[in-house]
């Protein structure tokens, strides 16, 4: 053919050890969470998360060979994300601020 | 592209398009806009989540750690080397290797199917534990708030739920591509199917890894 589509071939190496960081990620998220860390235990297990997905998404779903304008949807998509729960939980928050005896 | 509208048409290059790389661009946009639309769906799910969870800590914390942690971790491990085994695939495309596009996916499907089986598993477990919502002997052991308990079990549910309906799902996406690989269809020059199937079954791959930490790993510290 005239023009070939997939400019970014990854080793498989890449793989392989994109798929050990998130297998030893999923063993460190599992331990960590024995140890008492107050109200830390979900912040962890929140950033380990982060870090699998991103690992996932840039690597695996080739997010960072994609076009710009994907990147940007991509993005924005997760600016709704954070638009839906954090209103969500502001609205929840402040319901008794509010109110008559208040 | 003039000389482009006189050849003709093929998988990789429809008329609508003026190149292979154009086509292949939007169907990766496309699937990317299908896949936030998700990210709002479990959103919505993952909100709920949070705001019982935080009205209900304690409770939360006893029922997430009546489930079982090793199973857990290890039905995440199968779905990341799922997703290891479907990006090997989407590679076979880009070389263009039939055989070994089918080897990993048939590979991928597998991985797949053991982790539904272990997620049947485990709410087989939960039903015989009584510890499925709905259920008339519905207890949880370690708390005198049953009906958080039950929120709790209700979340875990249709969480998980909607999350192995994708799996089922995405069982027939690669059921289907594989199907259409073993017919010949896919080359290097044209292999965007399986492509686009991989960005779900990676989507659904990290929905479980938000799902297995606020799940399974609530409090687990704590002596129960």
């Amino acid at each position: 053919m005239s023009q070939h589509v997939h400019e970014h071939i990854d080793s498989v190496g890449t793989y392989v050890g994109i798929l050990v960081l998130l297998l030893i990620a999923t063993v460190a998220t599992t331990l960590v969470s024995f140890i008492d860390l107050g109200n830390f235990s979900v912040v962890a297990a929140l950033a380990i998360a982060v870090c699998k997905m991103l690992l996932v998404a840039l690597f695996f779903m080739h997010v960072r060979h994609s076009t710009k304008l994907t990147k940007l949807v991509i993005v924005g998509g997760l600016m709704w994300l954070a638009i839906l729960l954090l209103l969500t939980l502001t609205d929840f928050a402040t319901r008794g601020w509010t109110g008559p005896g208040r | 592209m003039e000389d482009s509208h006189a050849q003709a048409e093929t998988l990789a290059l429809r008329e609508q398009f003026d190149t292979e790389a154009q086509q292949k661009d939007a169907s990766t946009l496309g699937m990317w806009i299908f896949l936030i639309t998700e990210i709002m769906f479990f959103g919505g799910m993952f909100a709920a989540y949070t705001i019982y969870r935080s009205a209900y800590p304690t409770v939360f914390g006893v029922a997430s750690s009546s489930l079982n942690v090793t199973i857990g971790a290890i039905n995440t491990c199968v779905l990341l080397l799922s997703s290891f085994t479907m990006v090997m695939a989407v590679r076979a495309g880009q070389l263009g290797q039939r055989n070994m596009i089918i080897f990993f996916l048939i590979i991928t499907l597998i991985f797949g199917c053991v982790f539904l089986g272990v997620k049947a598993y485990e709410w087989t477990e939960k039903y015989e534990e009584h510890h499925m919502p709905g259920q008339i002997a519905f207890h949880l052991d370690g708390t005198p708030l049953q009906g958080p308990a039950k929120l709790f079990f209700s979340l875990y549910f249709a969480m998980t739920g909607l999350h192995a309906l994708h799996m089922v799902v995405g069982v027939g996406i690669l059921t289907f591509i594989i199907l259409e690989t073993k017919n010949g269809k896919y080359s290097a020059d044209y292999y965007t199917p399986i492509d686009i199937a991989g960005l779900y079954w990676h989507f659904v791959d990290i929905v479980w890894i938000f799902l297995f930490p606020l799940l399974y790993l609530i409090d687990r510290h704590l002596p129960k």
